[in-house]
């Protein structure tokens, strides 16, 4: 059993639900991503979604853009990265899953990035700009290697489309709540909850929804229409602000909520 | 070399390696539209004649083909003919894809366009589309095109477009397509993306290129009806690709023809500030397809430089990328010094000012024929006229020219 299968199935029979912030690993210094990565666990992260900084990153919005530059102009590389998350995998028990772009990976090397990511106890990988008609590039190396591709599907996603994915998906399925770029939004409408029931209902994984959620309100308001959240930029955010309290607060936003499935 | 059976993009939007569609899932089912809506439209006679309507009694087409006879006499080697994209209404041969791209978007029922642009001459054509068809129109461009060309930025204003200023990166090209794909994901359900060259997520090369063949199919034809046989060699300068894309198409087949993209060497391809992708790049994935990228070891993309605005980009299109590899197209580059001298050359001689993006190509020439025969001929794409290009040119050569 998988490490992101273990926890989601924990939290299953617990009746909980999962929470996976979003830290832009190097934003800070790469010396920083190790205390972030305990501080979000022992403070209650499902999982942890590190970011690696690229210089051209269409799907994100200004605040994880700039985070990325802050963090190319410390000198983080994908390969730093992954030795850092090899040094801190013995003391960290919860999935760390990659999100970055295509290109830093190809640079790499598609099979020694799955290979050092492996033996760095990397669990799973989340790529915006690789959508299902052209993951084969990838998925092999990374299926055979035990490390799980996270799929999205979007509000623009058809029924027939979004079955395609979910039968693919490995770990969880990661909804994007909305037509657009990462960031902070002040709220959502009735269309995503509609959504994300939708999907909810065709899908055999976990459903988590992602961007656009950064107060404890939308926490708890679309959480029970899924099965866990994945907040990025307002962590950066709080990061940046000091305010580690901020943080602790939006995860344990979603403790107060059951997991059972809100009617709409 | 190539195949009689030249059919590509594959079905998934592949040139060899290259291409596909690298992009965000909010954006998969706009450009599985996209590729369905433009086959229909392709295959719908009465959309080929608005176009092919529009191309002739608005456009102007078809541009001539004109034999340099002076230049030719200087340089005494090959014949030299010059494809006059720059007599398009608007100035260059962007107008050709921003007109097929905009009816596909009225025919798909989308109001509303989003393009990017580096010299102003995609934005011009595109708003000058949009004007005509009654489309709302928002362009993206680099602030610091936006100060290398503001008279095209008074154009398109003057046109209805709305221009936004980017500052990210390095404020050119590539920035502006970030953001028009930032717009474009957050709009995509109302609004068409009219990307401006031959790169982006498959259909768009091979839309912008098909609406560009035209000027390769005229230049084919007009050819042999002037000289009774095919040119030697054709040239086209390259920033994403579009102009060399419309003009070589029709002649891959061709064996016997020499293909040559010209792409810009900038202060020179053994400093940083170049944009010669195919020289010094790598394969990659940017703006939602693999081609060559300038980059450096750890994927991240770097920024170009060049005299000209439109082909200060960092990648070039996929299909390019693909003809490089198997060797059809020979991919050369040509620095701002050298153009420059183009630019001056063609002006005295032909009485044309050449754009700066057309003066690499004509730089290019300019080495070319006097090593070829006086009965072999080669055509230039002259891609656009230099009227946008006068300030940054009297800049460089102090105005005493």
């Amino acid at each position: 059993m998988t490490r992101i299968h273990k926890v989601m199935q924990e939290l299953k029979n617990n009746n909980g639900k999962a929470f996976v912030p979003y830290v832009m690993a190097g934003d800070g210094g790469l010396q920083s991503l190790p205390e972030r990565i305990t501080f979000l666990e022992k403070a209650g992260a499902t999982a942890i979604e590190i970011g690696i900084p690229f210089s051209d990153p269409v799907a994100d919005g200004p605040v994880i853009q700039q985070a990325g530059l802050r963090a190319l102009e410390n000198g983080t590389t994908l390969k730093a990265v992954i030795q850092t998350i090899g040094e801190i995998r013995p003391i960290v028990h919860i999935p760390l899953i990659i999100m970055t772009y295509m290109n830093p990976i190809l640079a790499y090397g598609i099979p020694k990035f799955i290979e050092d990511s492996f033996r760095a106890g990397v669990d799973g990988l989340i790529l915006p700009d690789l959508p299902v008609e052209e993951e084969d590039i990838i998925a092999g190396h990374a299926d055979k290697a035990g490390i799980e591709i996270i799929r999205l599907v979007s509000l623009t996603s058809p029924l027939e489309r979004i079955h395609n994915i979910a039968n693919r998906g490995k770990g969880f399925l990661y909804a994007v709540t909305v037509n657009g770029i990462t960031g902070v939004r002040q709220g959502f409408n009735e269309q995503l909850l509609q959504h994300l029931k939708k999907v909810k209902n065709i899908s055999n994984l976990p459903v988590l929804a992602g961007f656009g959620i950064s107060t404890s309100t939308h926490v708890q308001e679309i959480i029970q229409y899924c099965d866990g959240v994945i907040v990025g930029s307002k962590i950066i955010e709080l990061f940046n602000q000091g305010d580690l309290d901020g943080i602790v607060e939006l995860i344990n936003a979603v403790k107060t909520v059951k997991n059972s499935l809100k009617d709409l | 070399m190539t195949s009689l059976t030249y059919t590509l993009p594959d079905e998934r939007g592949h040139f060899g390696a290259y291409g596909g569609r690298y992009v965000p899932e909010t954006l998969m089912q706009a450009v599985l539209e996209l590729e369905i809506e433009y086959k229909k439209a392709m295959a719908d006679p009465s959309f080929q004649r608005s176009l092919h309507g529009l191309l002739k009694d608005y456009v102007g087409r078809e541009t001539p083909l004109y034999f340099a006879h002076n230049l030719t006499e200087h340089l005494k080697g090959a014949k030299i003919y010059l494809k006059r994209e720059d007599l398009n209404h608007t100035g260059a041969h962007k107008i050709n894809n921003s007109l097929g791209q905009a009816l596909l978007a009225e025919r798909m029922g989308k109001r509303k366009v989003v393009a990017e642009t580096g010299a102003g001459q995609h934005g011009v054509a595109t708003a000058t589309a949009c004007a005509l068809l009654g489309l709302e129109c928002m362009i993206y461009m680099g602030a610091e095109d936006i100060h290398r060309q503001q008279m095209n930025v008074f154009r398109m204003e003057l046109l209805g477009a709305k221009v936004i200023s980017v500052n990210s990166g390095s404020a050119t090209l590539k920035d502006a397509v970030n953001e028009a794909l930032r717009y474009w994901v957050t709009n995509v359900e109302d609004t068409h993306y009219i990307l401006g060259s031959v790169m982006g997520p498959h259909p768009f090369p091979m839309i912008v290129r098909d609406f560009q063949s035209v000027i390769g199919y005229e230049t084919r034809k007009q050819f042999i009806e002037k000289e009774g046989k095919l040119p030697e060699a054709v040239v086209a300068c390259i920033g994403g690709g579009s102009n060399a894309m419309g003009m070589f198409y029709p002649f891959i087949k061709d064996e016997t023809v020499r293909l040559f993209g010209v792409e810009a060497a900038g202060l020179g391809i053994d400093t940083y500030k170049h944009a010669a992708s195919m020289t010094k790049g790598k394969p990659g994935i940017l703006h939602g397809a693999m081609m060559y990228l300038l980059q450096d070891g750890n994927g991240q993309i770097q920024e170009a430089h060049s005299i000209s605005a439109g082909l200060d980009y960092p990648g070039v299109g996929p299909e390019h990328s693909h003809l490089k590899d198997i060797g059809r197209v020979h991919y050369e580059s040509i620095k701002d010094e050298e153009a420059l001298e183009a630019l001056k050359l063609l002006c005295q001689l032909e009485g044309i000012i050449p754009a700066l993006e057309s003066s690499h190509a004509i730089a290019y020439a300019l080495k070319l024929a006097p090593t070829m025969n006086r009965d072999d001929g080669v055509v230039i794409c002259l891609s656009g006229r230099g009227d946008k290009d006068v300030e940054t040119v009297r800049a460089r050569l102090g105005g005493n020219e």
